[in-house]
């Protein structure tokens, strides 16, 4: 076991973690805001909505995310420049970097599972809390902003910790197009130094850390709104 | 000039359409599955056992076991186990004097997948054994049932319904995962549409046609667990 390359590489390894962080940060957060639309269309939505809802979940979650990473990055991204005007345009920079398609591709996947969580949970607030909410007068508007969203948010969020982690693991996928993430630091290591498991347990232990973090930081937010059991 | 071909040409199954690569490359996609998945199912069997009636430093290794395969990330895992894996054997077999083998890729996919595998199935498994009323195990037990017997016509059939919804989900993330084996350079559906689409720079074409393909294995899998949770629920009373 040889671990004395940390000191040269450790810049990179922190550049690795920041990126991980941030795909894994931009793909819950934007899928998450998608994935309501996406349950609010599965739960409330016009025939047409719905089924348009159903089939993105069917798609996304029935084929593997690196596939859909690379039709995204090799297919689409092979359309872009064609795109006329796109090159020159500011957006230019950022579009053509893998890191932009991994994003993409991982909140369009993440949007998928989370609808679904989010569509049982959205089913499964008290009938009762909403005909109350009703009967103050609220509009369908507040209705959901203030009652149906929070509560479904509330009761989901144990699923949605699991969740999270999960997206985190499926992160080092990223490396395929080119993401310096975590894992391509230790793939960096490793053709550098000859040097198969020692990177991989660095890394390993970033993401186990991550995980606690994120496990955590769940636990903390599921405490400050009690519920009765 | 010689015109671009269609995609009905692309995708022929005859060369020089790449299809027959794709088809061939989902076809060892599926056994690459089904081995692991069976595998895993082995596995899960005995980490259930070990996990509910073993001694205590055996529950100690499969606790580490299980937690550790679902903490790392699976393509770490695979790259992991993979190498470790091959080093391993030709470690052993230089230790004995053998000279060094190249490992099968197909074998590997599929002890590498298998062992992720059964992690999450000694999981699924421990739960749905669990699961049985007590009462029905110590009722075979009184009539004398040897514990493979008892197993095979008690413990079996009780499980399973529970254990179903479990599994068809382990076995849709296996189709998925083994696309990870790519990474490691075995031609599997991934790989190979990898290499058609860099052959022809039709790359939107074929990883859409891979994805379709995907989808396919993922809704004829979704039918097939249907029915055979309707099978092992006969006689069950239905849920309100």
């Amino acid at each position: 076991m040889d671990f004395s390359w940390v000191s040269n590489y450790w810049p990179l390894i922190v550049a690795g973690v920041i990126q991980t962080v941030l795909l894994l940060v931009i793909s819950v957060v934007f899928g998450f805001i998608l994935a309501i639309g996406l349950a609010l269309a599965q739960v409330k939505g016009p025939p047409w909505l719905r089924w348009c809802a159903k089939g993105y979940s069917t798609w996304f979650r029935g084929t593997p995310l690196l596939i859909q990473l690379w039709l995204l990055y090799y297919g689409v991204g092979s359309f872009l420049p064609m795109i006329p005007g796109l090159r020159q345009s500011i957006l230019w920079p950022i579009v053509r970097e893998g890191f932009f398609f991994a994003a993409v591709s991982f909140t369009l996947n993440y949007a998928a599972y989370e609808a679904e969580v989010l569509r049982g949970a959205l089913l499964a607030v008290p009938k009762g809390e909403l005909e109350a909410g009703r009967a103050f007068g609220m509009s369908r508007w507040t209705l959901l902003r203030r009652i149906w969203l929070p509560r479904a948010i509330r009761i989901a969020l144990p699923t949605i910790g699991g969740e999270v982690v999960l997206q985190l693991k499926a992160t080092p996928l990223a490396f395929t197009v080119t993401v310096m993430d975590l894992y391509a630091v230790a793939y960096k290591v490793r053709q550098d130094t000859l040097l198969v498991y020692e990177p991989l347990m660095v890394v390993t232990v970033f993401y186990f850390c991550l995980t606690l973090l994120i496990t955590r930081a769940f636990r903390f937010v599921e405490m400050q709104v009690p519920m009765r059991r | 000039m010689p015109t671009s071909p269609s995609a009905l040409e692309l995708l022929s199954p005859y060369p020089p359409g790449w299809g027959g690569v794709l088809l061939s490359g989902a076809v060892s996609t599926i056994l690459i599955s089904l081995g692991a998945y069976l595998l895993g199912i082995l596995v899960g069997l005995a980490g259930a056992t070990g996990k509910l009636k073993g001694s205590r430093p055996v529950v100690v290794l499969l606790d580490f076991y299980t937690t550790a395969v679902r903490a790392v990330p699976e393509l770490i895992l695979i790259i992991g186990l993979y190498y470790a894996g091959t080093d391993g054997i030709n470690g052993l077999l230089s230790a004995l004097g053998f000279p060094p083998i190249e490992i099968n890729g197909f074998f590997a996919a599929v002890v590498v997948l298998g062992i992720v595998q059964g992690a999450y199935m000694t999981e699924v498994l421990r739960g749905a054994i669990l699961a049985i009323p007590i009462g029905q195990i110590e009722a075979a037990s009184a009539f004398g049932m040897r514990p493979s017997l008892r197993f095979r016509r008690i413990v079996l059939p009780a499980l399973m319904p529970n254990a179903l919804p479990g599994m068809a989900n382990l076995w849709m993330s296996v189709t998925k995962d083994s696309a990870l084996i790519a990474v490691v350079g075995y031609q599997e559906l991934a790989l190979a549409t990898r290499l058609a689409a860099g052959n022809t720079k039709h790359y939107f074409l074929f990883f859409f046609a891979a994805a379709v393909i995907y989808l396919m294995i993922t809704l004829v899998s979704n039918v097939v667990f249907g029915s055979l949770e309707t099978y092992f629920r006969r006689g069950q009373p239905k849920a309100a």
